[in-house]
């Protein structure tokens, strides 16, 4: 039973189709990167695995562990597992990091039937994995996000990510505003999770973070599904020959 | 034009003669008679209040309640029995509580034997009734152009004088709980509150129901004196039955190097006006003004700060949010004035309001009057709904939409809340917003 497939997905937004039959098999332990340029509906998926408001979905399916996914509340699908880094993390004023790890990570807990962190315990937790990802102690004290650079925030995600031990972490574009050594200390600390148990998929435009991150597995999508598969090797092809081969296909 | 203000006039008289009516159960006589006399004669000139008058455009009493409701018995003991359990759970950690029963003190249900050393606590009527105590009751019962001060000055049953001692740092928050237990009556008590020369304290007032109590009608008033160089934190829950209107005015005067740090929220009641009048009238003087109204249903809540700069180099600080679901009304006015002597002045304005619902109404009116050409002022306001993009986010990390909801308006209340000194009182007002949100 693979982890995750999606099958033959159509959906879009406004009654605009943007995935149009999407196919997907990702399997426990497995890193999948999906490129493709812009517009091509890599965010609009990552949106609709973590059940974001707003998309219709006209056909096709989506199982998660074989659960029927898009008849799941976003928060249930974040309880099955499921973890999107966001390319453009939030902030939240007026809730300290360290508060918001912990009631996410309970709400999560609780879902799952396992017993809440009480307050000692989370934070020995907490600073333990921070430590590991060399996020500042200071930083978990301030408000979630709130100033924090670019790199600071996507070393956030990843802090979650790993906090939060989900089995299925898709990563939307986490290279994006990141300077050479915030991408470097970031690609470690996603290799540092991946794990048989935990699946990634990677969405990026460029092959440069592939460098830091070597998948299992290549998707090229454009307009809407994939117009070629392959191994890492395909990540090279991409960069020596662009997207514009995929551009014009029906 | 006429016809409709003659209408609203009559309106705002009382329907029967108020005054005439409860004269018999009203404390002091002679002077005291009087002044009582004029404050009335001032509100049936005026009347109730209405959307005609600037600084209640947006609270017309004449449209919401119509009349004031006859004055409340005094409470016998089953309404003791019955305050007790309220006053109970309104009690703050650790306060000293000083106790008011439809409009009377109770000092059976006081802590009039702990207080510290410092604080001297008598009850209005026992000023009021010695006639030796003219000059005081004239200056406790003073008044303003505003109707409902008033109304307070010429009816007020009872109330509480306290006065603090120069150089005195009371420890245990004094706690002025404000209990109705009474149905279709009104209740009126003035204050009086004086620091004496760099003396720190913290009072928190409180305005709870009785179980039973509804419809009721709380009129209340204080007189605060903050002498030189003391500091106060005050602070004022108003969490009164769901159908009870609540009126409460504030006149406070802080005097030189002195500081003082005031929180209003309304969490509850039908129709609620918190207004404060704040005159920084020493140089180098503070303030710290804020609040929250925390509004559903059909719930209309009224916060109204006047800070007057009259002395230079005050800092006024002001921070107030508003939170409205159903078909809730929040108003906040705020209005900074300052003086032409008051140079060197700052002072800051900012009102927030976060709407929950379409039908959610906040009126926001943000003022500066500057006289004065040698100061840093500046006011701001907005209104918004919960923003979808942070909603998701939190989704996305397992929490339910309605806990995803309540992280953001606990962040968002959090701001103004965080304003008032860390300890028992932030944990109390904290307390009382968590009530608001764990009944949404």
């Amino acid at each position: 039973m693979a982890l995750l497939e999606v099958r033959d997905l159509h959906a879009g937004m406004d009654e605009r189709e943007i995935l149009r039959g999407f196919d997907l098999t990702v399997n426990a332990g497995e890193v999948h990167a999906i490129m493709g340029p812009n517009g091509s509906g890599k965010t609009t998926l990552s949106h609709i695995i973590s059940g974001k408001p707003g998309y219709q979905v006209s056909a096709g399916q989506i199982l998660f562990n074989d659960e029927d996914l898009l008849a799941m509340e976003p928060e249930e699908r974040a309880g099955k597992g499921i973890f999107l880094a966001f390319q453009y993390p939030v902030e939240i004023p007026g809730v300290t990091t360290m508060n918001f790890l912990r009631t996410a990570l309970n709400a999560q807990r609780k879902a799952r039937g396992q017993k809440e962190f009480s307050t000692p315990d989370f934070l020995k937790r907490a600073r333990e994995i921070a430590k590991s990802l060399n996020i500042p102690q200071g930083m978990l004290k301030r408000g979630f996000n709130v100033g924090f650079s670019g790199g600071e925030k996507k070393r956030n995600e990843i802090l979650q990510m790993a906090l939060f031990e989900s089995s299925l972490c898709i990563l939307d574009e986490i290279d994006s505003g990141l300077d050479i050594d915030a991408l470097r200390i970031v690609s470690n600390s996603i290799n540092a999770l991946r794990s048989p148990e935990r699946a990634m998929i990677v969405i990026t435009h460029y092959r440069r973070l592939l460098d830091y991150i070597a998948p299992d597995f290549v998707h090229v999508m454009s307009k809407g599904r994939v117009r070629k598969r392959g191994g890492r090797e395909l990540a090279l092809e991409l960069e020596a020959c662009g997207y514009a081969q995929f551009e014009g296909a029906a | 034009m006429k016809q409709v203000l003659a209408r609203e006039a009559d309106a705002g008289r009382a329907k029967s003669n108020l005054f005439t009516a409860a004269h018999g159960r009203l404390p002091g006589c002679g002077p005291v008679a009087h002044i009582r006399a004029r404050a009335f004669e001032a509100y049936e000139r005026a009347g109730l209040p209405h959307r005609r008058i600037e600084a209640w455009k947006y609270t017309d009493l004449c449209a919401l309640i119509g009349e004031v409701l006859p004055l409340a018995p005094r409470p016998d003991a089953a309404a003791l029995v019955r305050a007790k359990s309220s006053v109970m759970q309104a009690a703050a950690d650790q306060a000293v509580k000083l106790v008011l029963v439809d409009g009377i003190f109770a000092p059976e249900l006081s802590d009039v034997g702990s207080l510290e050393n410092g604080i001297d606590v008598r009850s209005l009527r026992e000023i009021l009734e010695n006639p030796a105590n003219s000059a005081m009751a004239g200056l406790v019962l003073s008044t303003t152009t505003d109707a409902m001060i008033s109304l307070n000055a010429a009816m007020a049953t009872d109330g509480l004088v306290i006065t603090i001692a120069e150089g005195s740092a009371i420890k245990r928050p004094i706690q002025i709980v404000h209990v109705a237990t009474s149905l279709s009556v009104s209740d009126f008590t003035r204050s009086y509150l004086q620091l004496g020369k760099g003396a720190h304290a913290a009072v928190v007032e409180t305005f709870v129901a009785a179980d039973g109590a509804s419809r009721y009608q709380t009129n209340d008033a204080i007189i605060v004196l903050v002498g030189d160089e003391a500091s106060l934190s005050y602070i004022r829950v108003a969490a009164d039955a769901a159908d009870a209107v609540n009126l409460s005015s504030g006149i406070i005067v802080v005097g030189t190097r002195a500081s003082l740090n005031l929180f209003s929220m309304t969490c509850s009641g039908s129709i609620g006006r918190y207004q404060g009048f704040v005159t920084l009238a020493g140089e180098g003087s503070r303030l710290s003004a804020n609040g929250v109204n925390l509004i559903r249903e059909k719930q209309h809540a009224d916060t109204t700060i006047v800070v007057d700069h009259a002395g230079p180099h005050c800092i006024s600080r002001n921070k107030f949010h508003a939170v409205v679901d159903d078909c809730g009304r929040s108003v906040f006015q705020g209005q900074v004035v300052v003086r032409p002597a008051s140079q060197k002045t700052e002072a800051a304005l900012m009102t927030r309001a976060l709407l929950l619902s379409d039908q959610a109404e906040a009126d926001n009116k943000p003022e500066l009057e500057i006289l004065a050409d040698d100061v840093t002022c500046g006011h701001g306001s907005t209104s918004g709904a919960l923003d979808t993009s942070l909603i998701f986010y939190l989704r996305a990390r397992g929490l339910s939409e309605k806990d995803a909801q309540a992280l953001l308006i606990r962040a968002f209340i959090g701001e103004p809340i965080e304003e008032i000194p860390a300890g028992n009182l932030r944990e109390f007002v904290t307390a009382r917003a968590e009530h608001w949100l764990r009944a949404r």
